[in-house]
């Protein structure tokens, strides 16, 4: 397999093809989280593992999976995977587990797992399934991770729990109750549409 | 609060002050690509809130009865996930053979529901806040219905807006996502009419 391709498939989903940007998938479980840095941390690392793994399974099995019942067996390793997740956070980060509550197991409905096994791993080899769900998980993780760093610095001062702006800062509250979620991501994307794809000027 | 008045407060709270979607995130994928139209969003919310309310009850009886006894909980997301998938797969079967006019109605959006998230997060809510039966109907058919309401004020809000100029890179989603915005901060007004945990 040529390195070149590898490469391609790495970097698509963290430019051009970013699925938060482009398409507005898989925030509903992980925008929740982004009034902490350390939460946001945390879920988008359980996401990365998530699509990593789930497409590297998938396209491994892909030619032995009936296609009437694909999406069972897709939710099936899903959820086994999120499981995983689950089980490590609560034995090794019992704090972190609770604070996050439904949310990790909500990790599999997210669009962008199933939405790059579709798109991506059915079609392709295992290796080149994992570097894209990799790379699809980063291309968000890192989307949510700018949201969350405003949010938190804004909303309490705070960076990873810890004090940044002094004594003479008015903490924002509106940024980390939900509108500040909605307002963040709606600003973010305005800007890259604008600034990255030119959209403004076609 | 007693055992009558609980599940009703708790039903409110799911429809305002709690809402599902404008302040737990859950459900936006199909809130943001189906509110374009105010009857496909009234359709899908109804739908919504019908497997919501169904899908928390059985869930947790699956999970009371089955889960527990036999200490399996770490299986409740692939058993949920399941039973959510098979139960609206069952209605679909149901309604396609008894009624034409409600298949074309609903049919459509049914499939869309097994993935949304805002079903599977009631029933994990459901569980993390050990609610009792009742108490789980009234959460889910709340929630559902909060949903209900937040899609169509969505889909009224953007069939205004469609002559409207909106800047290139904000149109679609970007404005969607203002506009949940200031929905949720609406929706805080209800802050303080009633509070569950």
């Amino acid at each position: 397999m040529a390195a070149g391709m590898i490469k391609k498939t790495f970097l698509a989903p963290l430019g051009k093809d970013n699925p938060v940007f482009v398409q507005i998938l898989g925030i509903c479980s992980t925008l929740a989280v982004t009034n902490k840095l350390e939460n946001t941390m945390v879920m988008t690392l359980g996401v990365m593992f998530t699509t990593a793994l789930s497409s590297w399974t998938l396209s491994v099995m892909r030619k032995w999976i009936p296609s009437r019942i694909r999406m069972m067996v897709e939710t099936m390793i899903i959820a086994t995977y999120v499981i995983i997740v689950d089980i490590a956070l609560k034995a090794f980060y019992p704090e972190m587990w609770k604070q996050l509550g439904p949310y990790v197991g909500l990790i599999i409905t997210n669009c962008i797992v199933m939405g790059r096994i579709e798109a991506f791993a059915l079609q392709n080899k295992p290796m080149l399934s994992l570097v894209d769900g990799l790379a699809s998980g980063m291309g968000y993780a890192y989307v949510l991770l700018v949201i969350a760093f405003f949010r938190e610095l804004l909303g309490t001062g705070t960076l990873w729990g810890y004090q940044i702006l002094g004594s003479w800062w008015t903490n924002w509250s509106i940024m980390i109750m939900p509108p500040g979620g909605f307002f963040m991501l709606a600003i973010f994307i305005w800007i890259v549409r604008e600034a990255v794809f030119k959209e403004g000027t076609k | 609060m007693n055992d009558i008045l609980f599940p009703l407060a708790v039903f409110f709270a799911a429809v305002f002050t709690n809402n599902i979607l404008l302040t737990n995130y859950l459900g936006m994928c199909s809130f943001l690509s189906v509110s374009k139209e105010l009857e496909t969003s009234a359709g899908l919310g109804i739908a919504v809130t019908f497997v919501m309310a169904t899908t928390t009850a059985i869930n947790w009886v699956v999970y009371h009865f089955l889960l527990v006894p036999f200490q399996l909980e770490y299986l409740r997301f692939i058993v949920f996930i399941i039973i959510i998938a098979a139960f609206v797969q069952l209605i679909e079967m149901v309604i396609e053979r008894y009624s034409e006019g409600l298949y074309f109605a609903l049919g459509i959006f049914l499939p869309l529901i097994t993935v949304n998230c805002a079903i599977l997060g009631a029933s994990l809510f459901m569980v993390i806040r050990e609610y009792s039966f009742m108490t789980s109907f009234f959460f889910g058919f709340g929630s559902g219905l909060g949903w209900l309401i937040a899609i169509m004020a969505m889909a009224g809000i953007r069939q205004r807006l469609r002559t409207a100029k909106i800047p290139a890179g904000l149109d679609g989603a970007g404005i969607a996502l203002i506009i949940a915005g200031f929905m949720a901060m609406a929706f805080m007004g209800f802050n303080g009419m009633i509070t569950i945990s």
